[in-house]
């Protein structure tokens, strides 16, 4: 078992006790909510005549349904105005904040804790969403966790949990030209495959990371679920410090800067911790990943053959075939000239800042393709703002891009944003699964944010090092 | 918590019933119940939409799906392979396999957040090699309406002739086997203690935390 590891400290610092099941039960210090998976957390709360027991500790916002074009109320679609009213209902009778759109902070729920400072280092964080683990870069213990935990935590303020092993991902060296973080994470994935990280949380250190923001840290943490670990963390340092400076709450409350620091400072692993399992990867071998399949775990290097499946482990072999079925690729082909119908760059994997600078510093004064539809859909309302006022909107309107509000919008065909048909999609988000944006003959590419700008213009997945000179992530 | 209900959370020491295989590595959440049934406020009625784009093409019109075939239509238990319920936490998964009449899942391996997902309704969720849930697979094919009796405590599965050694997770099989599995009021419980680590936590500021009851 590890020992001395951030995952160590934090759970037990949170530990309330052990219960009859052997699971430890957690004090939750930040719960966040969404309009999909809470309401019948709600529901039950009221069959069972409870009340929320923590709702200062509970943070709400709309994005999974929320439309990206007219947001006027009441929205189009009945089903989304129903489960946006419920939210409404919810949060109003319990007394927990919301950043609805009225108050220009709603966004992407793994998007806007962070903004607002919500986030913090040491803290356990849990929502009825899988990508939960995103937080997990600001040094958080952050996980996933369904609507039946979604009511204990409502209820209790805690959640049952086992404790999992620690995995150690080393990614030593500087990353290329044209490489960025979600190339890191997909290389993980493909190298652990999508089961790999079960039973395990993901530290991810080395120089690699240590060089990325926080917003490239949480791309990766983010996606910490997609190799099967159910959080991912890297440990806190003067990047997130510097974040959490900048944020609304220590923004107001200067002083408690100070005070929480020793506290982010001690929950670091210990420099001879022990890990239950080491893996080493050199960012400097990386090039640009895309995926050929369905599943994250299926990508290849941008300029390497897509496998045969004879080639791959046994249990694999199956999946790869039904995958290169659906995705129309054959083995030995690289996914370079793959033909694209739709660009999508947005969700919480990438919609934040940096990669939207990044992807509109690659449009500037380009075309997109044609024959593909192109969106911008920002992670938050503050990342479109701050967007439209550095001039980044007007860049990819003139590119040809719809510019959109802020939702999770085309990651997963919950709103109007849907893939149509057999369209194929290079997408800045977290699932190539099949049906995941919105239709069952869909075929997805991640990819990263400058790769996805690539695509659009070029109307076929392409290499972002190729389209013109661009700085690294 | 005055007034609060008392919810009765039963034993789940057994599951027997016929089974139903459902083939594949890696069969995620939006498989399991694509997104769009899920813009809805309650869990209810979920059932009928299981595997929606698995049974059905773009006219309504069934595809071949164990979950269609009328040999299965009485099935409570899934037999299933490796990384089942991979994706999203989303419970409208097990939620709606649990509706449309599935009381245990065996399989080679399941994600973890769907497993959890899985304790919390009291399903179980078994495991076993990958040739053993083959074999069995391919007896659920040919015996329909074979019993298999799930012994979550014993660790064990019977079916025909066969007995085979399977394993649940210890804090799943306590949970399931103790009548714990539902956690709310056994968490409620110790809310003094709770109260306790709130205060203990540098970040949690007072105004946080509430009165004692």
């Amino acid at each position: 078992m590890s020992e001395g590891t951030l995952y160590d400290k934090v759970w037990d610092r949170h530990k309330v006790t052990r219960l009859p099941t052997g699971q430890d039960q957690l004090f939750v210090g930040l719960h966040l909510i969404h309009e999909v998976t809470s309401p019948q957390a709600f529901g039950m709360l009221r069959e069972r005549d409870l009340e929320v027991a923590y709702p200062k500790l509970t943070h709400a916002t709309v994005d999974h349904i929320v439309p990206t074009a007219d947001q006027s109320r009441p929205y189009e679609e009945d089903a989304a105005e129903e489960m946006m009213s419920e939210l409404e209902r919810n949060v109003r009778d319990a007394g927990i904040d919301f950043s609805d759109p009225t108050t220009g902070d709603q966004g992407i729920v793994h998007v806007i804790g962070p903004e607002q400072g919500l986030t913090q280092p040491g803290k356990t964080i849990v929502c009825g969403d899988s990508h939960t683990s995103t937080h997990g870069a600001f040094g958080a213990l952050a996980f996933g966790i369904g609507t039946s935990q979604i009511r204990d935590v409502l209820a209790t303020g805690t959640v049952a949990m086992e404790k999992q092993k620690v995995r150690k991902i080393q990614v030593d060296g500087e990353l290329g030209e044209g490489v960025e973080a979600k190339d890191i994470v997909l290389e993980i994935i493909r190298r652990l495959g999508t089961e790999g990280g079960v039973g395990y949380v993901y530290e991810y250190a080395g120089e690699a990371i240590e060089n990325l923001g926080m917003e490239g840290r949480m791309s990766i943490c983010n996606m910490s679920i997609e190799g099967g670990a159910r959080a991912g963390y890297v440990n806190p340092d003067e990047t997130t410090y510097e974040w959490m400076k900048e944020t609304d709450y220590f923004q107001d409350n200067p002083e408690r800067f100070e005070e929480l620091k020793p506290y982010w400072e001690s929950i670091r692993s210990d420099d001879d911790a022990a890990y239950d399992d080491v893996v080493t990867i050199d960012a400097t071998e990386l090039e640009p990943v895309v995926t050929w399949g369905t599943t994250p775990g299926q990508g290849i290097g941008i300029s390497d053959p897509i496998p045969e499946p004879e080639s791959l482990p046994a249990d694999k072999q199956d999946t790869a075939r039904r995958a290169q079925e659906h995705m129309r690729v054959e083995p030995g082909e690289t996914m370079e000239g793959y033909e694209i119908d739709v660009a999508f760059l947005g969700s919480c994997t990438n919609a934040r800042l940096p990669d939207l600078r990044r992807a509109a510093a690659l449009v500037e004064g380009q075309q997109v393709h044609d024959d593909v539809r192109a969106l911008v859909v920002p992670g938050s309302q503050r990342v479109q703002e701050t967007a439209e006022q550095e001039g980044l909107k007007d860049i990819f309107e003139e590119a040809g891009f719809e510019w959109r509000n802020a939702g999770c919008s085309m990651c997963l065909g919950m709103n109007e944003d849907q893939l149509e048909g057999d369209e194929a999609c290079a997408s800045s988000s977290n699932r190539n699964f099949v049906g995941r944006q919105g239709s069952k003959d869909g075929r997805t590419v991640l990819m990263s944010p400058g790769m996805v700008a690539a695509a659009a213009i070029n109307g076929e997945v392409s290499d972002v090092r190729e389209l013109k000179e661009v700085t690294t992530a | 918590m005055s007034g609060a209900e008392e919810v009765e959370i039963p034993e789940v020491n057994y599951v027997s019933g016929s089974a139903v295989p459902i083939r594949g590595n890696d069969i995620d959440t939006d498989q399991i119940i694509p997104a769009r049934f899920m813009k809805v406020v309650t869990f209810d009625g979920l059932g009928e939409f299981a595997f929606f784009d698995l049974r059905f093409d773009d006219d309504d019109n069934q595809k071949e799906h164990p979950f269609n075939e009328e040999r299965f239509q009485d099935s409570s238990v899934m037999v299933v392979n490796s990384n089942f319920g991979c994706g999203s936490s989303r419970e409208h998964a097990p939620q709606a396999l649990m509706r449309w009449g599935i009381d245990a899942i065996i399989g080679e391996s399941f994600a973890e957040i769907f497993a959890g997902n899985c304790l919390a309704l009291g399903i179980p969720t078994v495991t076993a090699d990958s040739e053993t849930i083959q074999a069995l697979q391919d007896w659920v094919d040919a015996n329909p309406d074979g019993e298999i009796d799930i012994d979550v405590e014993a660790e064990q599965v019977t079916y025909g002739d066969e007995t085979i050694d399977v394993t649940v997770d210890d804090a799943q099989r306590k949970a399931l086997v103790e009548g714990v599995w539902d956690t709310t009021a056994l968490m409620k419980s110790n809310a003094g203690e709770v109260r306790k680590k709130a205060q203990e936590l540098p970040y949690v500021e007072d105004a946080a935390i509430p009165d004692a009851e």
